[in-house]
C-alpha cells in the first residue's frame, strides 16, 4: 500500500504495509530521530508527534492513518537555526537530563502552546500528563513550558 | 612505557628544549600522588590530543548517561588548559581507544575521572608553557594563556598550543611535576556552564545509540519468561514462524530465543508469534510478595556486624524505641528499554551499548560468546537515564549472541517494555530493624540496628562474571554464577548509609546479606542507602516527634560533623525564609537528612505536603535542598541531579514496587509499574555550600534517601500515621 503525507512540510510517499506503526515508519523508513520508541503501548509518550497539529503517540497509530494527513516531529518544529521557542527554552534552562523523553513533551506542549497560548500552570501539567520522564526534569521542563509560552505571547523572543 | 626520552625524541626543531629538561628528583617524584584513574591508565596520550586545528580532545572511561559528565569534564579541561569551552572535545568510551575507568557509577566520575583530566591538562599545558618559554627564550613563570596562545608579560606571542603541537608529542606516563590550577583563580569551573550534549538532542539530530543506522543493519527481538529460572519448551519446526515476511534467522540457544527480521516491525511480529508458542517451564512458587520483609529476615544470610561502638560511660537509657521499615523491589525503569548493537565480521565483534562500563561488558561478552576479549570492541553510545544496573549490559550480551550467529552484518536489538520490566535487575527488597535507648537528657546513648537484603552489586564485571548475565542462565551451556557480593564499608552495598552520621556512644550495625533472591537483583540509584537513610532518618523523627524535639534540633544535637550541622541550619534558615515550618492540619513538613556513603555530598531535604482528609491522596507540594558537595565544577549540572533524585526518589517513595506472583514479575509496563507524573511533582529549590578547600563529590545519589524520609516524615507530622512500609500508598494510609 502507497501512503502519502506531508512530513515537516514536505510531502513523502511509502510503500510499506499500512499497519507499520508510525513510529517505525518515520524512525526506520524516513531516518528521523524525534520520535523515540519507548513502550509501543501509548503509556509514556516518548513517541509523540502532531497529526494535523493534534499531539499523538506514533508507536500505536497505524502508518494508513496519516494519509493524506500533516504528520510534525520534532524536527519539524524548529532547528538550531531556528529554533521553537520551546527548544529555545530547553536549552536556556538546561532542562533535561537523558533527554530521551523530551522529544515526546516539547511536541505536547507544542499542541498546548498552539491551541492554548496562555496555559495556566494546571494546564501545562495536565497536557504533559502523558508524558513519563524517568530522570525527574519535570520542574524544569515546567518552568521551559512557561518560559517558551511568556516569549510567544510577548512576540518578543530574546 | 613511553619515557621522558622518547618525549624528547618526538620533538622536532627543540633545540631550545635541553634547557628546560624535566628534573627528575626522586623525592619530587614521589611525592606526586597520582588520581586513581590516572594510576591505572598513566599515558598523556590516553586521555588527551590538543589537535593542530584548535580542538582538544578528551579521551575519558567515564560514560555520558545523562548526567551532564562530558560538560563537567570540558569545564575542568579548559580551565586548567586556559582555553575556550567549546574547543573541548569529549570522546566517548570505546575500549579500542579510551582509558579504562571500569564502570560509571557510584556517584565518583567527577571525583575520579575529574581528577585524572585536571592532572593531564595540567600537565600538557605545563610542557607547553616550557616549550613557548624556550623558543621565546623568556622564563616560563612570565608566560600566561588565553584561549590556547601564549602571552608574554601579558603581551601578546607568536606562539600558541596549536602550533606547538605540531613540534611535539604529548605523549609518555604523566610525571604531575605541573601543579594544577589554584581553585581561587577557576573562573569556569564553579559557573553554570550549558550542557554540551542538549542541543543535539533538542533538535533530533544522531544522539543517542537508537539514532544509530548501519547498513544493511538487521532487527532482532528476544523473547522471555516471567521467571528468569524457568526453561523454554518450543516446537523443533518453526516453518510457520520462518515464513513470516522479512525473517532472516531465528536463533535458539538452550532457553535464550530469538529471532532477526529485516525490518523492524516484522521483528516486533515474529517476537510475537514465537512468544505464543512458548511454553516455560515452571521453576517453583516465589514467596508472597505483602511479606516479603519476613521472608528476608528468615533466608539463608551473610550476616556480619559492620560496624561496632561502646562506650560504658554514656550513660543509661532511660527510655527505649523500636521500630522496623520495608521497602520493596524497586525498578529502574528506564525510558526506553535497552538496545543494542553487535557486528560479527569473522572473529572479530563491535558492540555499541548504553550501558556503563564498556571494558567490563567486553570482558563479560567474550567469555558469553567465546571469543577473546582482545577481537571485542564495546563502544558506548547514550541511552536513556539508566540509575543503576539496568538491562543495558543483557541486552548487549543478547546482541552479541544474536550476531554470533549472523555474518558480516550488524543486528540492532531493541528489547520491549516488558523485556525490560522481567529482565532488568531491581533494587533490593530490604527490611531494617532499629532500637534505640536514650538517656535522661533526651541523647541517643545506644543504637542497634540491623539490615536484611540481597545484593546491590552483580553487575557483569568482566569475564569472570559473565554469569551475571541474564542470557549466561539461560543458554544451553550456562555459565556459572559467581558467588554473592557485597560492597563492604565504607561505602557499603546492602549496608550503604546503614552506619549512622550521628554520634551514638554504644552502636551495633549488623548486615544480613540473603544469598538467593526470589527475583533477580543488583544496584539501583543510591544502592542500600534509600532503604537505610529512609530508616533512620524516619526513626529519628518518630523519637524526636515523641520528645516534642525540634527535628533539625534533634539530629544536631547527635551530630559531630561541622558541615553536617552547616548543612542542616542552613536548611532550617530556608524553611524559615519560605515558612516552610508550620505544620497545619492535613498538610505536613518533613525533614531527612544524609551524607551519601557518609564519604560523599551532605544532601538535607525539607518536603511540605497535604493530604486530602477524604481520599487520603497524598500531594507534594514543595520541595528545598540544601547540598554541600564540596567544590562545585557545575553548579547548574549539580541542581538538575539534585532536583531529579528528589522527584525519582519521590516516585519511589510513593508509587513504586515492581509486583510479582508465585510464578513471576508481574510488572511489565507503566500501568502495573506507575511512576510520578507532571501533575504530581512538586517545587524544588536546591541551595549549594561550598565550604573553602573541600574536593569535589558526586551529587547523583545523595538526595535518595532524604527526600524518602522527609516524605514519610510530612506525611506523619500532617496525619499523625507512621507509615513504615514503602511505597506510602493511599492503602496504606487508610489502613494505617
Amino acid at each position: 500500500m502507497t501512503v502519502r503525507f506531508t512530513l515537516n512540510n514536505a510531502d513523502v510517499q511509502l510503500d510499506v504495509p499500512g499497519d507499520t506503526p508510525l513510529l517505525y515508519a518515520l524512525r526506520n523508513d524516513l531516518g528521523l530521530n524525534g520520535p523515540k520508541f519507548g513502550c509501543g503501548l501509548a503509556q509514556c509518550g516518548a513517541c509523540t508527534i502532531l497529526v494535523d497539529g493534534k499531539a499523538v503517540q506514533s508507536c500505536v497509530l497505524p502508518l494508513s492513518g496519516v494519509d493524506g494527513r500533516r504528520v510534525t516531529t520534532l524536527e519539524g518544529l524548529g532547528t538550531a537555526d531556528k529554533p521553537h521557542p520551546l527548544q529555545r527554552a530547553v536549552i536556556e534552562l538546561q532542562a533535561m537530563q537523558c533527554g530521551y523523553c523530551v522529544s515526546g513533551i516539547v511536541m505536547s506542549a507544542a499542541a498546548l502552546l498552539a491551541d492554548n497560548p496562555r496555559p495556566s500552570d494546571k494546564e501545562i501539567r495536565d497536557a504533559l500528563d502523558r508524558n513519563l520522564c524517568r530522570c525527574g526534569s519535570h520542574v524544569r521542563i515546567l518552568r521551559a513550558v512557561r518560559e517558551a509560552a511568556a516569549q510567544a505571547t510577548s512576540g518578543d523572543p530574546k | 612505557m613511553t619515557t621522558r626520552r622518547d618525549f624528547i625524541k618526538g620533538v622536532s626543531g627543540g633545540l631550545l628544549l635541553y634547557f628546560h629538561l624535566p628534573v627528575r628528583h626522586a623525592d619530587a617524584q614521589d611525592a606526586f600522588t597520582r588520581p586513581a584513574a590516572l594510576a591505572a591508565n598513566p599515558a598523556l596520550e590516553s586521555w588527551l590530543k590538543i589537535r593542530p586545528d584548535g580542538i582538544v580532545e578528551i579521551a575519558t572511561g567515564k560514560c555520558e548517561l545523562g548526567q551532564g559528565i562530558q560538560t563537567a569534564l570540558a569545564q575542568i579541561a579548559a580551565e586548567e588548559l586556559d582555553v575556550g569551552f567549546e574547543r573541548i572535545r569529549i570522546l566517548t568510551v570505546d575500549t579500542a581507544h579510551s582509558p579504562n575507568e571500569s564502570f560509571t557509577s557510584g556517584s565518583l566520575s567527577v571525583e575520579m575521572s575529574g581528577a585524572a583530566v585536571r592532572t593531564v591538562t595540567a600537565e600538557a599545558r605545563g610542557i607547553l608553557t616550557e616549550l613557548a618559554a624556550g623558543r621565546l627564550g623568556v622564563d616560563a613563570g612570565l608566560l600566561s594563556v588565553q584561549d590556547g596562545a601564549f602571552l608574554s608579560n601579558g603581551v601578546a606571542t607568536r606562539l600558541d598550543y596549536w602550533s606547538l603541537v605540531e613540534d611535539i608529542s604529548l605523549t609518555g606516563e604523566v610525571s604531575g611535576r605541573f601543579p594544577t590550577k589554584d581553585p581561587a583563580r577557576y573562573d569556569l569551573v564553579g559557573q553554570p556552564a550549558q550542557r554540551l550534549d542538549i542541543p543535539p538532542k533538542i533538535f533530533g539530530d544522531t544522539a543517542y545509540i537508537h539514532d544509530m543506522r548501519l547498513d544493511g543493519m538487521l532487527h532482532a527481538r528476544v523473547v522471555r519468561p516471567a521467571d528468569r529460572e524457568s526453561k523454554l519448551n518450543l516446537p523443533e519446526r518453526l516453518d510457520d514462524i520462518a515464513a513470516m515476511p522479512g525473517i532472516v534467522k531465528i536463533v535458539r540457544d538452550g532457553s535464550f530465543l530469538a529471532v532477526v527480521a529485516r525490518r523492524e516491525d516484522q521483528a516486533v511480529r515474529a517476537a510475537q508469534a514465537l512468544a505464543a508458542l512458548c511454553t516455560w517451564s515452571d521453576p517453583g512458587l516465589l514467596p508472597d510478595r505483602a511479606s516479603i520483609g519476613d521472608w528476608l529476615r528468615k533466608a539463608e544470610a551473610d550476616v556480619k556486624v559492620v560496624a561496632e561502638r561502646s562506650d560504658p560511660d554514656a550513660g543509661t537509657a532511660t527510655r527505649n524505641y523500636q521500630s522496623h521499615y520495608n521497602r520493596p523491589f524497586q525498578a529502574h525503569a528506564s525510558i526506553s528499554p535497552s538496545l543494542a548493537i553487535a557486528w560479527r565480521r569473522g572473529d572479530s565483534l563491535t558492540v555499541w551499548s548504553h550501558a556503563q562500563g564498556m571494558f567490563p561488558l567486553r570482558g563479560a561478552i567474550a567469555a558469553l560468546v567465546g571469543l577473546d576479549e582482545n577481537d571485542i570492541r564495546c563502544i558506548h553510545a547514550q541511552g536513556a537515564g539508566c540509575y543503576g544496573h539496568n538491562g543495558a549490559d543483557d541486552a548487549a550480551a543478547d546482541a552479541a549472541l544474536i550476531a554470533m550467529h549472523i555474518e558480516g552484518v550488524p543486528v540492532r536489538l531493541q528489547w520491549s517494555r516488558a523485556d525490560e520490566f522481567l529482565g532488568e535487575p531491581f533494587g533490593s527488597a530490604m527490611t531494617t530493624e532499629i532500637q534505640a535507648g536514650l538517656d535522661r537528657n533526651g541523647r541517643i546513648v545506644h543504637w542497634r540496628y540491623d539490615v536484611w537484603s540481597g545484593t546491590h552489586s552483580s553487575r557483569p564485571r568482566g569475564s569472570g562474571a559473565a554469569g551475571n548475565l541474564l542470557a549466561a542462565r539461560q543458554i544451553a551451556k550456562p555459565l556459572p554464577v559467581p558467588p554473592v557480593s557485597n560492597i563492604p564499608q565504607p561505602s557499603g552495598g546492602s549496608d550503604r548509609n546503614a552506619v549512622p552520621l550521628y554520634s551514638f556512644p554504644n552502636q551495633t550495625i549488623t548486615k544480613h546479606l540473603v544469598k538467593n533472591m526470589p527475583l533477580r537483583v543488583s544496584s539501583l540509584r543510591a544502592l542500600g542507602a534509600y532503604a537505610n537513610v529512609f530508616s533512620i532518618e524516619s526513626f529519628m523523627d518518630e523519637i524526636a516527634q515523641d520528645l516534642h524535639a525540634d527535628p533539625i534540633e534533634f539530629r544536631i544535637r547527635h551530630l559531630s560533623d561541622a558541615r553536617a550541622i552547616a548543612v542542616l541550619e542552613k536548611l532550617h534558615s530556608q524553611m524559615a525564609t519560605a515558612a516552610l515550618i508550620q505544620n497545619q492540619p492535613t498538610a505536613g513538613v518533613g525533614i531527612g537528612f544524609a551524607k551519601y556513603k557518609n564519604l560523599g555530598a551532605y544532601c538535607a531535604v525539607a518536603m511540605r505536603l497535604t493530604v486530602d482528609p477524604e481520599s487520603s491522596e497524598i500531594r507534594l507540594d514543595r520541595a528545598i535542598a540544601v547540598v554541600d558537595a564540596g567544590m562545585i565544577v557545575n553548579p547548574n549540572g549539580i541542581a538538575n541531579q539534585i532536583e531529579g533524585g528528589i522527584i525519582q526518589s519521590a516516585s519511589w517513595t510513593l508509587k513504586e514496587q515492581v509486583l510479582f506472583g508465585e510464578r513471576g514479575v508481574e510488572s511489565r509496563d507503566w500501568a502495573s509499574y506507575p511512576i510520578l507524573g507532571f501533575s504530581e511533582v512538586p517545587d524544588i529549590d536546591v541551595v549549594l555550600l561550598q565550604p573553602p578547600g573541600a574536593p569535589a563529590a558526586g551529587v547523583g545519589e545523595a538526595a535518595q534517601g532524604p527526600t524518602a524520609a522527609a516524605i514519610a516524615n510530612a506525611v506523619a507530622r500532617a496525619t499523625g500515621k507512621r507509615i513504615r512500609d514503602l511505597p506510602l500508598t493511599r492503602s496504606r494510609l487508610l489502613a494505617g
